[in-house]
């Protein structure tokens, strides 16, 4: 038994007529400790997937358990690190994080919860900041928060929903060196979802293709057997690298040849030149 | 297209200069000032560059470098600092129909359909022609991006793929000698991206227009690229390295990722990125 599994997932929204099944028979097992990423695209049903594993929907069909229990709600058992940080606007990033740390430890007295905050807030290197709002705050450092919010609560699983999308290339790299650092200490479990490939390779233990939806399902899993912690330089030139990319993009290609549509229309060009704004 | 006769360290940088009459485009001692409340703040000083006719470039640098500022100098909508931008030996005076755009977001009119935002660029640069004519036109090459059923949806109906299509579409239905592109593919997903990388290409290959384009995604850089232009970090940046990609045309997507120059090529451009 895995710790988390999907067997046959259906997601459908709407009703009747206006009913799309988003998500079409997903199964899926990931064990403890693992790290999975899922490669999707645009509209494949990626955050679908993520809210039905986090609690916040309900499948159509289907079962979801996680530790063997069938997720009913949302729980602190599993942390989520959305894309559009979801930070609240009005709170301090310190208050910001508070609040999850309190929902996660109820019981615990003002004391443990300051230095859980404060904890977190330097494990992400913004103690600086940990007064500010996060207005205040540029897209990278925004996302730290997020990051610290979700681990701070001591999630067993942390579910990412593209984290680092919306982040330059350089600070990309860090904040996944930095999640990377926190899920091997605590050896936890961790679902990736990306649009990135070379971010899967780099960071997951396997990597599975969400097909685009509607009816998205999973595509065949493709193994990264390289050792960690992996450098980036160094991965250029590790022929298992190269060999796992190539057959994930070649797997990608082919399903976007599939996808694009058979135009038969025929448009003729006419033979003009545009006018000579120079002479 | 680019002949195998020019080699990699043929470049201004190295003081060798290319037959004029295979330059399209020529950035002279290019420099940029933004004047801050600190003082100026130099940009770029002492940027050369030379793309051949036909060629396709693509250039990388970290984020800040001034990439952009370069490329909306050569639009002509960035008032030049210091030294010269000229196409076909002609100084550029502001922006012109002889270089199209294609932005990171589409800047699109929202409230026009596809057609209309497409025939914009198109009336004005064949006034010559026929409504009919003008139409086609702007068909044409929305069919060739493949927005066939959405000629007439508005902009803001359309997702950021689609509306980046019509960007492609608007820019090339203009006929421009340089087509400048600002990290075109940058905000679509890799799947999207891949199909108009194809597109983009295929068009620019029958046409026959020279292309410069910035990217932060280095295999879409090698993929596209005659050459690849690296650009130092900034302040004062300016062009530190250039990479000639020799595969042949056309490229398919497989063959490239297996051949043997691939990953030394992706290594070479990762390294002067990290470092």
């Amino acid at each position: 038994m895995g710790y988390l599994e999907l067997k046959e997932v259906y997601k459908t929204y709407g009703e009747g007529k206006n009913a799309t099944e988003v998500l079409h028979n997903i199964n899926l097992t990931i064990q403890e400790g693992e790290f999975v990423a899922i490669v999707g695209f645009t509209g494949s049903g990626k955050t679908t997937l993520v809210n039905l594993i986090n609690g916040l929907l309900k499948p159509t069909s289907g079962e979801i358990r996680f530790k063997g229990k069938a997720v009913v709600d949302t729980s602190h058992e599993r942390g989520v690190i959305f894309q559009n940080y979801s930070l609240l606007p009005w709170l301090s990033v310190g208050q910001n994080i508070a609040m999850a740390v309190k929902e996660a430890f109820p019981d615990e007295k003002r004391e443990f919860i300051k230095n859980r905050v404060s904890q977190y807030v330097e494990m992400v290197n913004l103690l600086p900041a940990i007064n500010k709002r996060p207005k205040e705050l540029s897209g990278g450092m925004r996302q730290r928060v997020a990051v610290a919010r979700a681990l701070a609560m001591n999630p067993e699983m942390i579910l990412m929903d593209e984290p680092l999308s919306a982040l330059d290339a350089l600070t990309r790299g860090n904040l996944q060196d930095e999640i990377l650092k926190i899920w091997s200490k605590d050896k936890r479990t961790a679902l990736l979802i990306t649009n990135d490939v070379d971010e899967g390779i780099y960071m997951a233990d396997r990597i599975i293709p969400l097909k685009p939806g509607p009816k998205a399902t999973l595509g065949p899993e493709f193994k990264i057997d390289i050792e960690r912690p992996r450098d980036k330089t160094e991965l250029n030139d590790n022929p298992h690298y190269k060999k796992t990319r190539n057959a994930i993009i070649e797997y990608l290609m082919g399903i976007g040849e599939e996808r694009k549509t058979t135009a038969t229309a025929f448009y003729e060009l006419p033979e003009l030149a545009p006018k000579n704004f120079v002479a | 297209m680019l002949t195998q006769d020019i080699k990699l360290s043929e470049t201004p940088e190295n003081g060798i200069s290319f037959p004029t009459d295979r330059i399209m485009l020529d950035v002279k001692d290019l420099k940029k000032v933004y004047p801050t409340p600190k003082g100026d703040y130099v940009v770029l000083e002492n940027l050369n560059l030379q793309i051949l006719k036909e060629e396709f470039v693509t250039i990388i640098g970290h984020s800040g470098c001034g990439k952009t500022t370069m490329l909306s100098m050569i639009a002509g909508l960035n008032p030049i600092t210091g030294g010269d931008i000229a196409v076909l030996g002609n100084p550029i005076k502001g922006p012109g129909p002889d270089r199209g755009v294609i932005f990171q977001s589409p800047s699109l009119m929202p409230w026009m359909s596809a057609l209309q935002n497409v025939m914009l660029g198109v009336n004005r640069v064949f006034p010559h022609a026929s409504r009919s004519q003008r139409k086609a036109i702007a068909k044409y090459y929305l069919h060739k991006v493949g927005l066939d059923g959405a000629f007439h949806k508005k902009a803001n109906e359309l997702s950021q793929g689609m509306q980046q299509r019509v960007g492609i579409a608007r820019a090339f239905a203009i006929k421009p000698k340089v087509l400048l592109l600002d990290e075109p593919f940058g905000m679509l997903d890799s799947l999207t991206r891949g199909e108009l990388q194809d597109i983009l290409i295929e068009i620019w290959n029958k046409e026959k227009i020279t292309a410069v384009m910035i990217t932060h995604d280095v295999d879409e850089a090698i993929f596209l690229a005659d050459r690849v232009v690296m650009m130092t970090s900034g302040p004062r940046a300016k062009i530190g390295d250039v990479l000639k990609i020799g595969f042949e045309r056309p490229r398919a997507r497989k063959t490239v990722l297996e051949h043997e120059d691939y990953y030394k090529y992706r290594k070479h451009l990762i390294d002067f990125l990290e470092h």
